[in-house]
């Protein structure tokens, strides 16, 4: 039986990240035939078997990352391969980990460190740790009271993996699970980490878009100082002129006349009143953008997109509600062009069509500031000392505090609910 | 002693003829033969889906893409999706790292080095992100991509490489990276640089052996009708 590790790659390579087998367990295996592909840092490297045989076990799944001289597999010499069954029972694979990881595990795992090390096969002899333990190891040994004497290490040359860790800690679950005291008694113990015992899980790999959307928004958040203020609008004038046009609208222009155009608009006339919401920092510099360029927030499957209507200071209502629909549509079916989604100078996101009344928007770089529109309902409202209904929403400014101050976002938000409040603009 | 590396350039080449020279290549570095070679390539239109690449990373729909011009290339290698076209000064160094650093992380450190010691010399400052690979500059909007960097290794020997945007037009990178959702791209014509692409690449060629401890032997495409005229 030969262990298969994870190579050494380089000095500054700890880690990798397994992204393809390219070998099924119980395929015949050459010697330095490419077994699996490693991917660290932009360099994908493929791996080739240390020895020939049956690829007997595969203890580590697509995507999974894993440490420098960890075990990721075992061959057996061709002759021994009826063999590989009672040795997959000693060190169990994935696959078995989380048969023996049910909820009564997780709660019985301290008493494990009192209980027989069950794992210990006769063919693997408990003893001193064989080799020098990971950090991970010596974590997880803290963290659950564990003697790793106790634990038998089937790592290169007898190191104790993470593996070996979970499957002795799981090995007393059969103890720990035929009476029902026992478990109930549980809760008695110190509270048990959750840490290294798997449950049950579902892995499944980000897609590129999302790994994207990870990245911008971690980044993103590294970036901005982001602090959000929160406007309180009555919209009952712009719900009027909606509910005024809207039928001769969808007539004229096949499309039904929504809030967010009006939203947009105002929002255009406030960011030429104050150009630094249509600003991006380098360095040390403000850059102030001559266009206005406003972004949409779209809701895509599994994602989001936020396409770009170019000049929008230029368009009326029409002309905005004509831009998100037909941006948005794209969006959704993947038909925009790339200048679509370039060049953004600030952006809008319309979380009230998911019910939300306020959010905290962040800001999509190299923006300072994003404006989010909530729900717009019906309220009770107290307008010149008597009690009315009026359409109500907030509006939500992040911004960059690291130019903007509060005082001025509030200018800004208050510029935007003025317009809106006074809205006379007719719609055709 | 230096060791040598040949330096060849195949021009312009779609990618799916270069990668057939770059395996030829890597093949015989593979079995000890053959020396250690940096190819340079201009590829027209082109956008590579690798094994994980899933058909919801390309933003663009493929027929949108076919009717601008490009093609799209199915690898069966892992990663991401990328774009190349003209404009664009493509580099594979096929080497033998084993008789290098046997480091991958330093070889990809030392590409990225050759990249900020090139664009130095045209007056660009460039500069590495930590953990985000490639080399980085800043333009009007900002930190910006301004050469991708992706290897493969095979038995320590290495192919594929990276792509400096010289003039690249870098509306198409749209059509693969969901703008707004990554730093931009940029390249040495946006920064204002608009050098002579020959220029470029000896200079990278240069950097390029200082950084490996190469000598660097330039071959004119003359001299290997075996291998370009293999492939057609």
């Amino acid at each position: 039986m030969t262990d298969v590790v994870m190579p050494q790659m380089g000095e500054s390579i700890v880690e990798g990240t397994l992204t393809k087998w390219l070998k099924k367990a119980g395929d015949t295996v050459v010697l330095d035939e490419p077994l699996f592909e490693i991917s660290t840092d932009k360099v994908d490297t493929e791996i080739p078997s240390p020895a020939a045989g049956v690829l007997s076990e595969v203890l580590v799944h697509e995507g999974q990352t894993i440490q420098v001289n960890a075990v990721v597999a075992r061959i057996s010499d061709g002759s021994a391969a009826p063999a590989a069954a009672p040795a997959a029972a000693a060190a169990p694979a994935p696959a078995a980990k989380v048969e023996a990881a049910a909820p009564a595990v997780v709660a019985a795992a301290p008493v494990a460190a009192a209980a027989a090390p069950v794992v210990a096969a006769p063919e693997v002899a408990a003893g001193v740790p064989a080799g020098p333990l990971s950090p991970l190891v010596r974590k997880m040994a803290r963290e659950n009271n564990l003697d790793l004497t106790r634990v038998a290490g089937t790592g290169a040359g007898g190191r104790i993996t993470k593996d070996d860790v979970v499957a002795y800690m799981a090995g007393s679950a059969p103890k720990a699970a035929a009476p029902v005291a026992a478990v109930a008694a549980a809760p008695a113990a110190p509270a048990p980490k959750a840490v290294a015992v798997p449950g049950k899980t579902r892995v499944e790999a980000m897609t590129t878009m999302r790994q994207k959307i990870a990245e911008h928004m971690i980044m993103s958040q590294n970036v901005s100082a982001h602090v959000t203020t929160v406007h309180r609008v009555d919209m009952t004038k712009v719900a009027k002129m909606r509910a005024k046009s809207k039928d001769a609208f969808a007539a004229r222009h096949g499309m039904s006349l929504t809030f967010l155009p009006f939203v947009a608009r105002a929002a255009a006339e406030a960011l030429a009143q104050f150009p630094i919401f249509n600003s991006s920092i380098v360095g040390t510099d403000i850059v102030y953008h001559n266009d206005v360029n406003i972004g949409i927030a779209v809701a895509l499957e599994g994602g989001l997109i936020v396409p770009v209507i170019k000049n929008a200071d230029e368009k009326n209502v029409t002309g905005l509600q004509r831009s998100i629909v037909d941006l948005a549509g794209r969006a959704r079916a993947r038909q925009l062009k790339p200048d679509e989604i370039q060049g953004g100078t600030f952006s809008i996101t319309n979380f009230g069509s998911f019910g939300s009344v306020f959010a905290t928007p962040m800001i999509n770089q190299p923006q300072v500031a994003i404006l989010g529109v909530g729900t717009i309902e019906k309220v009770v409202a107290v307008v010149d000392d008597a009690i009315a209904i009026r359409s109500q929403c907030f509006l939500a400014l992040t911004f960059d505090h690291r130019i903007i101050d509060g005082a001025l976002a509030d200018q800004f938000t208050g510029k935007v609910k003025a317009i809106l409040e006074g809205w006379s603009e007719e719609i055709s | 002693m230096n060791r040598t590396c040949i330096v060849r350039d195949l021009g312009l080449m779609s990618y799916a003829d270069a990668l057939v020279i770059q395996e030829a290549i890597a093949s015989e570095r593979k079995a000890g033969r053959g020396t250690d070679t940096l190819l340079f390539v201009e590829h027209p239109h082109v956008v590579t889906i690798g094994r994980n690449g899933r058909e919801s990373n390309v933003l663009a729909s493929p027929e949108l893409m076919r009717s601008s011009g490009v093609t799209i290339f199915d690898s069966d290698r892992g990663g991401d999706v990328t774009y190349h076209g003209p404009g664009q000064i493509v580099a594979y160094p096929i080497m033998d790292l084993r008789e290098w650093k046997r480091d991958v992380g330093a070889f990809v450190r030392a590409i990225e080095q050759t990249l900020i010691d090139t664009l130095e010399e045209f007056g660009i400052q460039a500069f590495r992100i930590p953990k985000m690979t490639g080399v980085w500059t800043v333009g009007a909007g900002g930190e910006a991509k301004i050469a991708a960097i992706g290897v493969h290794l095979s038995r320590w020997v290495s192919t594929h490489g990276w792509a400096l945007n010289a003039t690249t037009d870098l509306r198409f990178f749209g059509y693969i990276v969901p703008c707004g959702l990554q730093k931009p791209v940029t390249s040495m014509e946006k920064m204002g640089v608009r050098a002579d692409p020959e220029a470029v690449k000896r200079v990278l060629a240069r950097h390029f052996g200082a950084q490996f401890g190469f000598e660097m032997r330039f071959e004119s495409q003359a001299e290997t009708p075996e291998l370009t005229g293999a492939i057609r």
